[in-house]
């Protein structure tokens, strides 16, 4: 029985409702506040098969979590763990240095294409290559989702965006960064994989990476970076449906999926 | 013992747990020291990827509750001003230091007081004030160091060790004597969460007005809190008529300027600005009923002047003499300034 298994928060409903049990819910990790991502959004799912995560694993007590600037600038108001929000790019130096002081702790940044891979793309870089033992959750989008739709280092190109109206020119702006790619390349990561929630097996499979992430950090191996394809259905201009088949369809096609490290040895 | 060396010798017995750093001259000794002295004591010790990132990892480490430090000079503290202003947001107790050196841009490594305005008006974006403490000796940046972490802690708020590229670099002896810092404790950090009590987060966003101001006016209470700090040093101001005012390396000169000044008849005194903030307006305002005129000695344009005359209120002329560059005004060249104001006073 799932409830067996998961810490499940309070079931009011399910009380309400004498005979019928509850078996969808929220992790206890997940805070009730509503959330403010737009309706068929990744990021809310991304954010509940983590805190499921750490709730299965236990290890809330003993997590700590970095916020970015972007969409999920506001992570912490959802997850009920200590956090901290750091500026914009800079989450994996934060996370550096309260690894290093606490060395017994999971951490983990959570953060965006804008953060991580256009302003951040050096504190990023630096964290890996130190091998530095946190997970790096890196959303990938393809757009700024929270100033309203500009492009981003991983605009696929010809994507039009709000500062690329014609299409991204690959001339004037270089092609979509790979970041699982360079960041495989680099002898201090352990463990990277890209996934995406586009459907249900997906997500399972992305929350199998998350834990595996997760799990790796007692390893003290190095970085684990799990980067997950992410739709933006508001700034797309697409439903949200729509949105999550242009992710499987064409972004995958830029941003192919799979792990390309494993236990610190490059896949194929 | 070294300025630099002094600063960070004062550090690890201050019970510093994390330093993270970038070098750059005329400040690399203090990396350079702590790299080598640190691990020794267990203590965490990172030379970053560049000043933006040491003031970032400063920034998660203050936030896990630990007594940390970074150190740079002017081009260096210039990158760390985004960071700075996240942690006053934030309210994050840290212990900064900037060897100031002469500018603008890349300048050059001698000293230089061109930083003032960045140190003691906030330096990076919103509105936020930072503890700024001025050292003029080796002795003073050992002491400032457990005196920073006592202050920072005190009032969880960043605080700032403003010297320059020649009290870092010059040598004189030091006696290590000081009160320990008392380990005030921080029910804030993040460190996990345990199950009795609520999420804790670190953050200085608060996307609503109201909610934004309520944090601000909080952090203006803080700051005015913080005015009690205020701290200066007074030479032969008893029987003064004309007043120095200088603080840093300056100061130590305008100090032998008016040993010499004294020598040829003139009774002249110096007020030397141990906080730049919060700045001795106050003392300032009561000499202004004294004397009959200031005079600022900097080495820079005229900065520190400013808050001067805002002390004084119109009160009495105050003037400005400066070298800039890395130059330095020597104790002759400030009696004889004295010397052509006087004259041109009594005229």
């Amino acid at each position: 029985m799932l409830s067996d298994t998961l810490p499940l928060a309070a079931t009011a409903n399910a009380a309400a409702h004498e005979g019928y049990e509850a078996v969808y819910s929220r992790p206890a990790t997940l805070l009730s506040t509503p959330m403010h991502y737009c309706p068929g959004c990744s990021h809310s799912l991304v954010h509940k098969l983590l805190m499921e995560v750490i709730a299965e694993m236990g290890i809330q007590e003993h997590t700590i979590g970095i916020a970015p600037v972007g969409c999920s600038v506001f992570a912490y108001e959802y997850m009920d763990i200590d956090m901290q929000e750091a500026a914009h790019g800079r989450a994996c130096a934060v996370a550096t240095a309260v690894k290093r002081l606490m060395p017994d702790r999971y951490v983990f940044t959570y953060q965006g294409d804008g953060d991580l891979a256009a302003i951040g793309i050096a504190e990023t870089i630096h964290a890996v290559n130190r091998g530095e033992n946190f997970l790096i959750v890196f959303i990938n989008n393809a757009v700024y989702g929270m100033t309203s739709g500009q492009m981003a280092p991983t605009t696929l190109s010809g994507m039009k965006t709000t500062t690329s109206p014609c299409g991204r020119s690959e001339a004037l702006t270089g092609s979509p960064l790979k970041i699982a790619e360079m960041m495989a390349q680099l002898p201090g990561t352990w463990y990277v994989t890209r996934q995406m929630v586009a459907n249900a097996n997906a997500v399972r499979r992305t929350k199998k990476a998350l834990r595996h992430a997760l799990e790796a950090q007692q390893l003290q191996k190095g970085t684990c970076l799990v980067e997950i394809l992410a739709n933006c259905p508001s700034n797309w201009k697409m439903t949200p449906v729509e949105s999550m088949k242009f992710v499987e369809e064409t972004m995958t096609q830029t941003f192919p999926l799979g792990d390309l490290k494993l236990e610190g040895r490059l896949c194929k | 013992m070294k300025g630099n060396e002094a600063l960070a010798e004062a550090a690890i017995r201050a019970g510093c747990d994390a330093y993270f750093g970038y070098p750059i001259t005329p400040q690399s000794e203090v990396l350079e020291y702590l790299a080598r002295e640190m691990p020794r004591y267990g203590r965490l010790v990172m030379q970053a990827e560049s000043e933006v990132a040491s003031i970032n990892m400063l920034y998660g480490a203050a936030g896990a509750g630990f007594r940390v430090m970074t150190s740079s000079s002017s081009p260096g503290f210039s990158l760390m001003q985004e960071g700075i202003s996240y942690m006053a947001g934030a309210e994050l107790p840290c212990l900064l230091v900037n060897v100031n050196r002469a500018g603008p841009g890349l300048g050059t490594i001698q000293p230089g007081q061109g930083d003032y305005f960045q140190a003691t008006k906030g330096g990076g974006h919103g509105d936020y004030r930072l503890l700024v403490l001025a050292p003029a000796s080796v002795q003073e940046m050992a002491d400032f160091v457990f005196l920073g972490f006592t202050l920072a802690e005190k009032y969880r708020n960043p605080v700032l060790i403003l010297s320059d590229g020649a009290i870092g670099q010059m040598m004189e002896k030091v006696v290590f004597d000081q009160a320990p810092v008392p380990d005030i404790p921080k029910p804030w950090a993040t460190v996990g969460k345990p199950a009795h009590r609520s999420r804790n987060y670190i953050t200085s966003l608060h996307i609503q007005p109201e909610q934004m101001e309520q944090h601000n006016l909080r952090l203006l209470e803080k700051y005015k809190a913080m005015q009690e700090e205020v701290r200066f040093e007074e030479i032969a101001t008893a029987d003064a008529d004309y007043l120095l005012v200088a603080y840093g390396l300056s100061g130590r000169i305008a100090h032998k300027a008016v040993d010499v000044a004294r020598h040829r008849g003139l009774r002249v005194g110096l007020l030397r600005p141990i906080t730049l903030y919060p700045f001795p307006e106050r003392r300032l305002a009561q000499l202004a009923r004294q004397v009959q005129g200031m005079l600022t000695i900097e080495l820079n344009s005229g900065q520190m002047l400013e808050d001067v005359r805002l002390a004084v209120n119109g009160r009495v002329p105050v003037r400005h003499l400066g070298r800039l560059g890395g130059m330095l005004p020597t104790p002759d060249d400030i009696v004889h300034e004295l010397e052509n104001i006087l004259e041109v006073q009594h005229a």
